[in-house]
């Protein structure tokens, strides 16, 4: 199945345009919904696979069609609603009613700043410290899936079904698929991939050109 | 110029003063709308809000990774360091956080040519860089990237030679990637720090290369 946001190798989308001085964000709304994305997900109640789970369920014309701050502010609706944290109810009640009242939870906590500081700080989300042992060794030959089955993944369609070669390992790391699924938290090892263009994209490409990608166990099968 | 500096104006505010004079979009109300309560059920802090927005608009950005780049140039032995583990490297500066878990730094050199993308959404190395901009999360950007390297670069007026190899890196798991660009020729005599200056974001991502300084043939 290939979600909305898989774009890679696509035909006719366009050129690229690089802003000269870009700033950080555009608007004063893109500001706000970068924090209260990063601060809401800060409560635990979600992880980063669940956030692009969340931000890919949308069609492709709507996701080519939505500003990126605009999908996480999508993604966020969705996630907040789903655990009952902010409700569809409550934002249309203050929608049409600013001072509409809410009612607290007695769960989640909001962090304050010094929290907010370390949790930020901290570069550690996904890898586990966990002993799996590795299925495949650097320098094996590979092929990936030809299928991923229906919802989140993070094998490309356009490296699905091709052979290449495993060339680092970098130990265990939260599955992004079945996460992403909300199938929980299953340890598996992440390798990094080395494909020819000329596998991926066939006789065209220079055959000195190569796409590296980053592939879980699972997405893998030898050669 | 480094088109990528944080110091940059805030000329966008001339955008935001005129929004304020006109009806709320129906985004920005949905912002307003779910940030009130997010605040109002003690969800979030505004004060922790402006920590985050403050952080990654002025604090951190692609003048960190500058200043990476720049001490591999001057230090042969950090260079082997961040070629041996970029997070290890990059904490030496004290440059971690959210986004980059694992950090690989692709050495560009005579023979070959890194390129960095992430096809799925927007995944890139904030620790380093900052926040990815616009055009990195763009569907022209991540469609091309992987099937045709060398016609985005070469209409960024990056020029690629057929015998040099090009590298390209999805990042679709948790690592997060950087390139080290080639140093100039003519800048023997710079200092790290004006090294630093010369750096550019597009050069860390692999979409352009450092120039020399002015006046440097």
């Amino acid at each position: 199945m290939i979600r909305p946001n898989d774009l890679g190798g696509l035909p006719g989308l366009g050129s690229v345009e690089i802003e000269p001085d870009e700033p950080p964000f555009h608007h004063e709304w893109e500001r706000r919904a970068f924090a209260i994305r990063l601060a809401a997900g800060f409560l635990g109640r979600w992880n980063i696979d669940q956030t692009r789970a969340m931000q890919e369920a949308m069609s492709r014309t709507e996701y080519l069609a939505t500003s990126y701050y605009e999908g996480w502010l999508f993604g966020l609706e969705r996630l907040l609603d789903a655990r009952g944290m902010v409700t569809r109810q409550e934002v249309a009640a203050r929608r049409s009613d600013p001072s509409a009242p809410v009612v607290r939870g007695d769960g989640d906590h909001a962090l304050d700043a010094e929290q907010i500081e370390r949790a930020v700080s901290n570069p550690h989300a996904s890898r586990l410290d966990v002993d799996v042992p590795p299925r495949f060794a650097v320098g094996e030959r590979v092929m990936t899936k030809s299928a991923t089955g229906a919802g989140h993944t993070r094998l490309p369609q356009y490296a699905r079904g091709r052979g290449g070669v495993v060339t680092a390992d970098h130990g265990v790391w939260i599955f992004a698929d079945a996460a992403g699924r909300d199938l929980g938290i299953v340890p598996q090892h992440v390798y990094t991939v080395r494909f020819d263009a000329t596998e991926l994209w066939g006789e065209d490409a220079n055959p000195l050109d190569t796409v590296y990608v980053d592939l879980w166990d699972d997405h893998l099968e030898a050669a | 110029m480094p088109n990528d500096g944080p110091d940059h104006d805030h000329d966008d505010d001339v955008q935001e003063h005129r929004d304020h004079d006109a009806p709320l979009t129906d985004v920005e109300l949905r912002v307003r709308t779910l940030e009130s309560l997010l605040v109002d059920k003690g969800l979030v802090d505004p004060a922790g809000l402006d920590l985050l927005i403050d952080r990654y608009e002025t604090k951190v950005g692609p003048r960190n990774g500058a200043r990476i780049v720049a001490r591999a140039w001057v230090d042969p032995a950090f260079r082997q360091r961040l070629l041996d583990d970029g997070t290890s490297a990059a904490a030496e500066f004290g440059f971690e956080g959210r986004q980059t878990e694992e950090l690989v730094v692709l050495e560009n050199t005579p023979r070959v040519h890194n390129l960095v993308v992430c096809t799925l959404c927007s995944c890139y190395p904030w620790a380093v860089l900052g926040l990815p901009p616009v055009w990195y999360k763009s569907a022209p950007y991540r469609s091309r990237a992987v099937s045709d390297p060398r016609g985005v670069l070469a209409e960024l007026g990056v020029a690629v030679a057929d015998d040099r190899e090009v590298r390209v890196w999805d990042s679709t798991a948790e690592v997060r990637y950087m390139v080290l660009p080639e140093r100039p020729a003519g800048t023997e005599g710079l200092t790290e720090s004006e090294l630093a200056a010369l750096v550019t974001r597009d050069a860390m991502i692999g979409v352009s290369v450092v120039a020399p300084p002015v006046g440097v043939p």
